[in-house]
């Protein structure tokens, strides 16, 4: 343990950990909204893109992040365009996705820098970004935060009940873009800490352990958030434990680990929430 | 008289097609009327025309004074039942409070007013068991309550309703209808009320709007629902028959079969909607 305290002392692990913690904010706040919204193969096909596009920046610029945000910005502002059939989406997104993959391989084949740097792409390296990337790391989760804030209850409307939403005024369609946008900058974000293909632990299972156990959407998105960030900052000082080991190992396991528990519990929550009453058993 | 809800030679088309025309309608405040029709006859639309999501073809629209416009917060609005998934992580009071603020910008906190509003309207649909729980755990009966809890949360001088009974038993048609229908009366709200079948709010109507293929109708059920009436709305003989107080419409390819609803056996049998369409009355 003197290790970690070590660590922790140095502005490299602190500046990690703050980042880390803005990472698992966005995420834990755009988590539920991907739920809900059924876009969990969306996020996957943006991060992918985001591959992409870092490897893009890598070859071009030697800046992976800024690559990773135009793949990831492209690919939103695409699936935005593809507008809003499900399952219309999904097959356009795989199709996408499987060529801006072996695109980004092919890029990375013209890449004569660090061999780890397609590495780190892939499975996140946030312990390696310079103070300058950190600084735009958090510019980016604060405006993301700030715009989640913003729209919230609008986008929760429109996610749960699009028709009602619409006569009432709220423009739904425009809030889909803003979200998908929105998605992208996070998407990005988190493929600092998680890497790209793992984007989909700090987005996605957060939001999906705490659905298991509120119908409250407030409460939802604060234990999302809640356990994104467990999972994020669990993971960090978890490997600078175990240097040998990746963050996003234990960032990956300790979110897996959280949706396994959330799930176990539910039903014994579910049961006490509305003991022994059948569905039909108020209408009569 | 003064009409919250006014159409003069309101006429839809998508492309060639008819969907109505030359439509002449006034509803009062506190007037049940039920619009009845074979699908796609255009009765969705009409309810999207009053509330601004569609544009009238020709003529003119006015609303409470002026032209509908998205999001009048003076109208109430009951979607055609869909049901909600089963995990969705919304409660019927989430849903209920969409009806009042669900537009504005923001974290929906706790706010005393807003709260005691929605606790309000739930109690009055009968829906205070159930308000906390998933809403996708509850049944279409529960769900469309709560839908109606949310459509008079803000106290709306009209109230449109899409098929509101849809995938309902019985029971629940009645005490769902019986809601919309005491509502209507203790505050004066004008109701549309859209439906292929017009038992199970028979009683509580006023007027009949029928539209079918470009032609419509209006009166009193009376009127409206006639062997005649029909018979010239869809240009095919159709008896209308009422048995014990149930109006059953048959068109004369039903005769001999073994249908138990009636009313929506009409558009089964009919000719191609490609006929020739025009008012039945200017």
């Amino acid at each position: 343990m003197i290790g970690v305290d070590l660590y922790l002392s140095q502005p490299f692990a602190q500046h990690a950990l703050i980042a880390g913690a803005l990472v698992a904010l966005t995420c834990g706040l755009i988590g539920p909204f991907v739920v809900t919204r059924g876009m969990a193969f969306a996020v996957h096909g943006t991060s992918e893109l985001a591959f992409t596009g870092a490897a893009g920046g890598l070859v071009v610029a030697d800046n992976p992040i800024a690559g990773a945000l135009v793949g990831a910005l492209l690919v939103a502002a695409v699936i935005g365009l593809l507008g809003v059939h499900e399952r219309e989406r999904d097959s356009a997104i795989g199709v996408i996705l499987a060529f801006g993959l072996g695109l980004g391989v092919l890029l990375l084949s013209y890449y004569h820098g660090f061999a780890t740097a397609a590495t780190n792409i892939l499975f996140g390296d946030i312990f390696g970004v310079s103070n300058d990337e950190l600084l735009g790391l958090v510019a980016i989760g604060i405006a993301v935060t700030v715009v989640m804030i913003v729209i919230y209850r609008p986008l929760l409307f429109a996610s749960v009940d699009p028709d009602v939403a619409s006569a009432r005024g709220v423009p739904v369609r425009l809030l889909g873009i803003v979200f998908l946008l929105t998605l992208a900058f996070t998407v990005t974000e988190a493929a600092q800490v998680v890497g790209t293909l793992l984007v989909l632990s700090l987005a996605i299972t957060p939001a999906a352990a705490a659905q298991r156990l509120s119908p409250n959407p407030l409460v939802v998105t604060g234990l999302s958030v809640l356990f994104a960030m467990v999972a994020c900052e669990g993971g960090l000082l978890a490997s600078l434990v175990s240097t040998t080991v990746k963050p996003s190992v234990f960032v990956t396991s300790i979110s897996f680990g959280i949706y396994v528990v959330a799930r176990a519990v539910a039903p014994t929550l579910r049961h006490r929430r509305r003991p022994g009453v059948a569905p039909d058993a108020t209408m009569v | 008289m003064s009409a919250v809800i006014e159409l003069r030679d309101g006429s839809l088309r998508y492309g060639t097609r008819v969907l109505w025309e030359h439509l002449e309608l006034a509803v009062a405040s506190g007037e049940f009327l039920a619009v009845l029709g074979p699908n796609g006859a255009g009765k969705t639309t009409l309810l999207k025309v009053l509330l601004g999501l569609a544009p009238l073809s020709g003529g003119q629209a006015t609303v409470l004074g002026s032209a509908p416009r998205r999001g009048d917060h003076r109208i109430g609005y009951v979607p055609q039942q869909k049901a909600f998934d089963a995990d969705l992580p919304l409660r019927g009071r989430d849903l209920v409070r969409f009806g009042l603020d669900g537009h504005r910008r923001g974290v929906p906190l706790a706010n005393r007013a807003i709260l005691a509003a929605v606790d309000d309207a739930i109690a009055a649909v009968g829906a205070t068991g159930y308000a906390d729980a998933p809403i996708g755990e509850l049944s279409g009966g529960e769900q469309q309550r709560l839908r109606i809890a949310q459509a008079l949360v803000g106290d709306p001088r009209i109230l449109l309703c899409d098929e509101p009974l849809l995938s309902l038993d019985l029971a629940q048609q009645q005490a769902v209808s019986r809601l919309i229908d005491a509502r209507s009366h203790e505050r004066d709200t004008a109701v549309v009320f859209v439906t292929h079948d017009i038992n199970p709010i028979i009683e509580h109507v006023d007027r009949v709007l029928y539209l079918v293929e470009g032609r419509w109708a209006i009166g009193p059920p009376g009127d409206v629902m006639t062997t005649e009436q029909l018979t010239a709305l869809y240009r095919t003989p159709v008896d209308v028959v009422d048995v014990r107080g149930r109006i059953i419409v048959i068109s004369s390819d039903d005769i001999g079969g073994a249908h138990d609803h009636g009313h929506h056996h009409l558009d089964v049998g009919l000719p191609s909607r490609r006929a020739t369409r025009g008012p039945v009355r200017r």
